[in-house]
């Protein structure tokens, strides 16, 4: 029975005419939802990357005044000296909107669209309007979040993370004002469109796979991309709960975040009997799958970069899936090691200690996978694969950082510096940015039918990679010497004053960085009208997705879908005419594939018969 | 292998080309919502817990016995008379909702949400006969076990609309109440609120049903399929009532 619903319900979708209106703007097409996902993802990326170089021009150059900035920001701006409250809202909306409206929606929104559906071999996905449905809800709290720069009092002030008392109290900064209510409608309007999007990737995923397309024959990306939805799944919900009970405290007068102590604080209001204690936990239950939101769909889009490019069997296939899920299953009990300074229990402390050290076991499988299939590869440097190999980079040079943040004792002493700014954009940032970028060169044939430059692809790694480490490297000593992070300028501690140059070299580097991005959006948006038209298969990749013709249409493929005989990593494999063998070829010598799947490169066939 | 022994059965049920729970991805995507809400609901549970234990246990209840006549005012009376709400003792639910409509002036702890708990199981009781007349494709049972639902659903509702008007009417506010703790009330109204929003939800998606029951519309398909779908999302809201019931009532 089921069989027949899914294949009435494409029939339906098929034939509907594409006016302007229903091809580009509410499009049910999976393709072109992901494509509407990655433009707002770049558009609000960009956003996010100006404001950290305002405020990065603020910490470098404490006493300077940049006459300019009255001219962007305004009042803000005055005199050229920017403005202490309006530093803490660029703050706050720049993590905002890199770790949501980038890396959450952006990434996983775009790849999660753009391939589950041609990798899974489905025509679209479960439900194509509520898949449209997420994206217009994605759109509307973009907006809200815009909008909340231009009330006044400025937008939110109190950190991403908008712990209480700041963010409960609406007169207690400027920033938490109007613009915090409409942090919270935007975030409330984000967690709906992640909600939709998030069902329907793991409904597509188990119950649509196209004939033959065995779990353990699923591309890495679409591993990740599942367990991603279910962290999602499960810990957005949390997020709005808290958020609600927020909403109460700053609008209805209920007092869940606020104790005697901020009451007094506050000017004697009657507020007690809550804690923000609670908020840190309801928010960190969802921030801290929420890292791995980002993490997982950059992880999964390097592992097939990196098989593609390096033409070899992904190293470990079913240890990939193992640390994969050991990975999501350790996020959900780890979220107090971002409170291990809140006076908890120092028992209780150790046990969070416990389950985050542990996550470097998975992490570590990841990584010598990676390492062990570029080794002795026949590597093709294309601008993806040099971001895929720069993320592997950043994971482990970020990775090692979380060793001693994950530390109880050693976090009192990090807590709130700079070596956690860097700790997190080195291994949360920049690595799934890095993630990011080798899934948009990898895939742009796909979204575009057009091939993007190679060469300024690979100016923009060179120029991004050097700028990325020369901004994040020197925050470690800055946060070793105590340096705080989000304060407007450290002017008034001598001891800094050592940094001085230090924060310059910071500052200049990510202005850089910041230009060599032009790079990369002039190479998107030019060759998304002006490309080389790209072959079908312009990767020589085994993947579902290159086997559906270039132009794009309602349905993926022409006639049936592929039915899919192996798994998605038969690259080299001795004996074959060509070094790939895309996942449709029907394999002669075997009936049943499973062995294929157990992780061992194909080369290795003597241990392959040995197990057997 | 490990692999190897699975049976050819299950192979073949995670084999792609169908679904390996049999189930269409409609009633999939029900369920995996269920899951995601029942996680909403459990972070304001235990916003409720973490506060409600950051207070001291209720004062057990020695002096008024059920059916013992009260005053009109029952707020006033159980405050000077039994000292038993106070600012850092949670107060015991069964001295805030002793009340029964048309009834005045008698303790009467927990009758009227117990009454309220047993018409939501009912529903829940109907809307299982509904879904299985629905597999028998009877559409006029079917719509009659789907009405009594919705009525079901609706008296809820209401139920709930005059339990908190009660409340309201005693002086119970997001800010404050007379029966202790601050937060006391704000958790009540926003937990039994935000349920009560998932009733008023089901019983609009309900009516709906309901329409297209009688208009035929699943008679034409037919299945039934619609009608299990929104009974899952029935069934999940009466057994998150059962936890808040134990939570707010109960203990």
């Amino acid at each position: 029975m089921s069989d027949h619903n899914i294949d009435n319900h494409h029939e339906e979708h098929e034939h509907h005419k594409d006016s302007f209106l229903s091809k580009y703007v509410f499009s049910m097409d999976h393709k072109m939802i992901a494509r509407q996902f990655l433009i707002t993802g770049i558009i609000m990326g960009t956003i996010g990357m100006l404001m950290s170089m305002i405020f990065r021009l603020q910490l470098a150059y404490p006493d300077m005044t940049f006459p300019f900035l009255e001219g962007i920001i305004g009042h803000w701006g005055k005199d050229g000296k920017l403005d202490p409250n309006f530093y803490l809202a660029l703050i706050t909306i720049h993590g905002t909107i890199m770790v949501f409206y980038v890396l959450t929606a952006g990434l996983s929104g775009t790849f999660s669209n753009l391939l589950i559906p041609l990798q899974v071999g489905a025509r679209d996905m479960a439900s194509p309007f509520m898949n449209m449905l997420s994206y217009w809800f994605f759109f509307a709290s973009s907006c809200v979040l815009l909008f909340s720069l231009f009330v006044d009092g400025g937008p939110a002030s109190a950190g991403w993370t908008v712990y209480p008392p700041l963010s409960a109290l609406p007169k207690a900064i400027p920033g938490s004002g109007t613009g915090m209510t409409l942090w919270l409608v935007a975030m409330i309007l984000f967690i709906a469109s992640a909600l939709l999007g998030g069902i329907n990737y793991i409904a597509t995923i188990l119950n649509m796979r196209t004939k033959g397309m065995k779990m353990t024959r699923l591309p890495l990306t679409i591993w990740a991309f599942l367990v991603t939805a279910i962290l999602g799944l499960l810990s957005f919900p949390v997020l709005l709960g808290g958020s609600l009970l927020l909403v109460f405290d700053r609008s209805f007068g209920t007092s869940f975040y606020l104790s005697e102590i901020v009451a007094e604080f506050a000017g004697g209001i009657e507020r007690t009997g809550g804690s923000p204690i609670l908020f840190q936990h309801l928010f960190w239950f969802l921030g801290h799958p929420e890292v791995y939101i980002i993490l997982l769909p950059a992880l999964g889009i390097t592992s097939e970069v990196i098989a593609t490019n390096a033409r070899k069997p992904i190293f470990g296939y079913r240890a990939m899936i193992g640390s994969i899920l050991a990975i999501g299953v350790l996020s959900f009990i780890v979220w107090g090691h971002h409170m291990f300074i809140t006076g908890m229990n120092p028992f209780l402390g150790s046990v969070f200690m416990l389950g985050t050290l542990i996550i470097a076991v998975p992490s570590a499988v990841k990584t010598f996978n990676y390492l062990a299939t570029l080794w002795q590869g026949n590597l093709k440097l294309t601008p993806a694969m040099m971001f895929a190999i720069g993320l592997v980079s950043f994971f482990i040079s970020g990775g090692l950082t979380g060793i001693y943040l994950g530390n109880a004792a050693l976090d009192i002493n990090l807590h709130d510096t700079y070596f956690v700014v860097a700790h997190f954009h080195l291994v949360m940032g920049s690595a799934a940015i890095f993630g990011m970028m080798a899934g948009i060169y990898h895939w742009y044939p796909k979204l575009f039918g057009r091939m993007m430059n190679e060469t300024a692809g690979h100016i923009h790694f060179w120029l991004t990679i050097i700028s990325a480490y020369c901004v994040f490297f020197p925050m470690h000593f800055l946060g070793l010497a105590g340096v705080p992070r989000r304060y407007y300028a450290n002017t008034a501690y001598d001891q800094f004053d050592v940094f001085v140059d230090m924060n310059q070299f910071i500052t200049i580097a990510a202005l850089l960085g910041g230009l060599a991005q032009l790079i990369f959006l002039v190479n998107f948006f030019y060759n998304i009208f002006k490309g080389k038209r790209s072959p079908q298969n312009p990767w020589d990749s085994n993947t579902l997705e290159w086997t559906a013709p270039v132009e794009h249409f309602h349905g993926n493929w022409i006639g049936e879908i592929p039915h899919v005989y192996r798994w998605a990593y038969d690259y080299s494999k001795p004996g074959a005419e060509q070094d790939f063998i895309p996942q449709n070829v029907p394999d002669e010598g075997q009936t049943d594939c499973m062995e294929e799947a157990v992780g061992l490169p194909a080369i290795g066939n003597h241990a392959a018969s040995a197990e057997a | 292998m490990a692999t190897n022994t699975l049976s050819t059965e299950k192979k073949f049920n995670w084999g792609g080309g169908k679904s390996p729970f049999s189930v269409s991805y409609g009633k999939l995507m029900m369920w995996i919502f269920l899951l995601s809400d029942a996680f909403t609901f459990s972070s304001l549970l235990i916003a409720y817990g973490f506060i409600r234990y950051s207070f001291q246990s209720p004062i057990h209840n020695l002096v008024v016995k059920p059916f013992d006549h009260l005053s009109h005012d029952f707020v006033q009376e159980m405050v000077e008379k039994t000292k038993y709400f106070v600012q850092d003792h949670w107060p015991s639910p069964e001295l805030v909702f002793n009340h029964f409509p048309f009834i005045h002036g008698m303790h009467l702890p927990l009758f009227f949400v117990s009454l309220m708990t047993f018409i939501l199981i009912l529903s829940s009781v109907t809307m299982v006969l509904a879904v299985e007349a629905g597999h028998r494709n009877a559409k006029s049972e079917v719509s009659k076990y789907m009405l009594m639902t919705i009525i079901g659903g609706a008296m809820f509702l209401g139920c709930q609309a005059w339990e908190w008007t009660t409340f309201i009417g005693e002086g119970a506010r997001l800010f404050g109440n007379p029966y202790g703790p601050r937060s006391f009330a704000a958790l009540f109204f926003i937990v039994t609120g935000f349920h009560g929003f998932h009733v008023f939800s089901g019983v609009v998606l309900n009516v709906i049903i309901y329409i297209n029951v009688l208009k035929g519309t699943y008679e034409k398909r037919g299945h039934y399929e619609m009608v299990e779908k929104v009974g899952l999302y029935w069934h999940f809201v009466d057994l998150v009532w059962v936890f808040v019931f134990t939570f707010f009532y109960l203990i």
